[in-house]
């Protein structure tokens, strides 16, 4: 074939496939506004759920999922990034961080229903935590882990060797260098990092199933020990567990959670762009 | 004792030797460095100045698989071995990258950097009289006197550079380790370069890696050429330059090979 038309063909080809990689997104998304928008109103965001769930709002399971991810992120973040740290400043390729690395890729591979029965083991039955925010929160920390060190990881690589070397020249400490220099600078990246790990813990279900999810409750809670609602359990049980809830309650429901994902997600990439930006190195 | 024929020893180095891994960088060097004079180190890429230089501030410790084996001695002191305050040495050894690498924040801040973190100012105002003797010092003072705020990064490359030695000036070193500090730099900041380390000689004890040979020549009073990973031939620059006693120094400053 004539080497122009089979470049014009193959152009075509893989424009399509980047096509068939957007259209998902776009057809989720329309689905869900053109179903759920209609059941959105301040009532439905401000005010629990009534009647069997069938009516009312979903208030207590916004809060218990933005409760669940904040604990999340702040038990995951300092620990996650104390290991790159640790990784990447610190210890040089040896067994020990080669262990963390292996540690780090198969914790990403585990099933996150996996998670749920680990945390249901270890911290409602064993440590008696019950089932609680605790519980539920730390065991979406273990699960997002991996994201936030992999993210931190990179951060700090993309600081250049060139200002490490500056600062230890000057006579700073390899802690100096990391605060004053190294953590400044990718900062922004961490934070990137964080974002999408919250994103992560906002939308998973099996995690929090055997750890904190409440099928209902009537009030909030009151500490880190009680149950909560949470976003994507009560989507899964308003869907198959309770016959004649309205389909705008579904999908406003859905509408919801995936609105609050992509907003971290859009969140995230609007910092990312801005360090690029800003950065001058 | 520093009068101008009588030269007082500043770092001593005893057959040093040095391997990554299997291979060496240095053999048995042996060199006695002079203080208040700027010694340069000549010698084709990769036969181990760079190394050498990195020694002395110990900022080889950052590589791996390193063995050091010799002797170096810094005012007397062994710089070398676990027990040596490693940040002590780098605030009295200080050293110039051959790209310029100023920190991503303001003038101000790049050589207010080292007084901070080592505690040498005890207030605002000695801190800033510190960062503008350190740039006039360094020759930049004039051109960066409004805009010290300003970030370090939007300066030329030869500011960059000058900025980086008034950094270092601002820790109060003894030594400036400069490793091709020209290299990145067209010829009038080079040139803006060399007369600051001719003024700034009479205070520093001043050793310079440099790729070219004028340059040397120009600057420098001692002049040590390496190849392999060994010192070929060291004296006075001029006589170097003139009378080398060795085949393979005149072969490599007279451009024959490097």
């Amino acid at each position: 074939m004539d080497p122009r038309k089979s470049e014009k063909i193959a152009f075509f080809i893989l424009r399509f496939c980047g096509l068939i990689v957007v259209l998902p997104l776009v057809m989720i998304l329309v689905f869900l506004i053109v179903k759920g928008l209609p059941g959105i109103s301040l009532e439905f965001l401000m005010h629990g759920p009534k009647m069997g769930l069938r009516e009312g709002g979903i208030f207590p399971a916004i809060v218990g999922t933005v409760l669940l991810v904040a604990l999340a992120i702040i038990i995951a973040l300092p620990l996650g990034l104390a290991c790159a740290i640790y990784m990447n400043e610190y210890a040089r390729d040896n067994w020990f961080t080669r262990l963390i690395r292996l540690s780090i890729v198969n914790l990403a591979g585990v099933p996150s229903v996996v998670f749920g029965l680990f945390g249901l083991g270890l911290f409602v039955i064993f440590l008696k935590f019950g089932a609680s925010v605790l519980s539920g929160a730390i065991t979406l920390a273990f699960l997002i882990l991996p994201v936030v060190i992999t993210a931190s990881e990179e951060a700090l690589l993309s600081v250049p060797q060139s200002f490490r070397e500056a600062a230890l020249a000057l006579g700073s400490t390899r802690l100096q260098t990391i605060k004053t220099i190294v953590l400044p600078n990718a900062l922004p990246g961490v934070l990137t990092g964080a974002i999408l790990g919250i994103s992560r813990a906002a939308g998973e279900t099996a995690p929090i199933l055997f750890t904190v999810a409440a099928f209902y409750l009537p009030h909030l809670p009151r500490s880190v020990f009680d149950q909560v609602m949470a976003l994507p359990y009560h989507l899964y049980i308003i869907s198959t567990q309770v016959p004649g809830v309205p389909e705008e309650v579904k999908y406003g429901t859905a509408l919801v959670l995936v609105v609050l994902v992509f907003s971290l997600n859009l969140a995230a990439i609007i910092v990312r762009n801005r360090i690029r930006k800003r950065r001058a190195w | 004792m520093n009068s101008n024929n009588v030269l007082t020893t500043e770092i001593s180095v005893k057959s040093l030797d040095i391997h990554y891994g299997d291979f060496q960088a240095l053999n048995n060097v042996s060199i006695e460095i002079p203080k208040n004079r700027i010694t340069a180190l000549i010698g084709p890429s990769g036969c181990g100045k760079s190394t050498f230089l990195r020694t002395l501030n110990r900022m080889n410790d950052l590589i791996k698989n390193v063995r050091i084996g010799g002797e170096v001695l810094f005012e007397g002191k062994s710089v070398l071995g676990p027990e040596v305050d490693v940040v002590e040495l780098r605030k009295r050894i200080g050293m110039v990258f051959q790209k310029p690498n100023p920190f991503p924040m303001s003038i101000f801040n790049n050589v207010a950097y080292g007084p901070r973190i080592h505690r040498l100012a005890a207030s605002r105002s000695e801190l800033e009289e510190t960062v503008e003797r350190s740039l006039r010092a360094a020759a930049l003072w004039e051109e960066v006197r409004d805009k010290l705020k300003q970030s370090a990064l939007a300066l030329s490359g030869g500011q960059q550079q000058r900025l980086c030695i008034a950094r270092l000036l601002a820790v109060k070193p003894d030594v400036l380790l400069m490793d091709e500090p020209c290299s990145a730099l067209d010829p009038i900041a080079t040139l803006r370069i060399e007369e600051l380390m001719q003024s700034l000689k009479d205070r520093y004890t001043i050793i310079i890696v440099t790729h070219n040979m004028q340059q040397a020549a120009r600057v420098s009073n001692l002049t040590a050429f390496f190849l392999n990973g060994e010192i070929i031939e060291h004296g006075a620059t001029d006589v170097i330059f003139t009378k080398p006693r060795i085949k393979q120094t005149e072969d490599y400053i007279t451009g024959r090979f490097g």
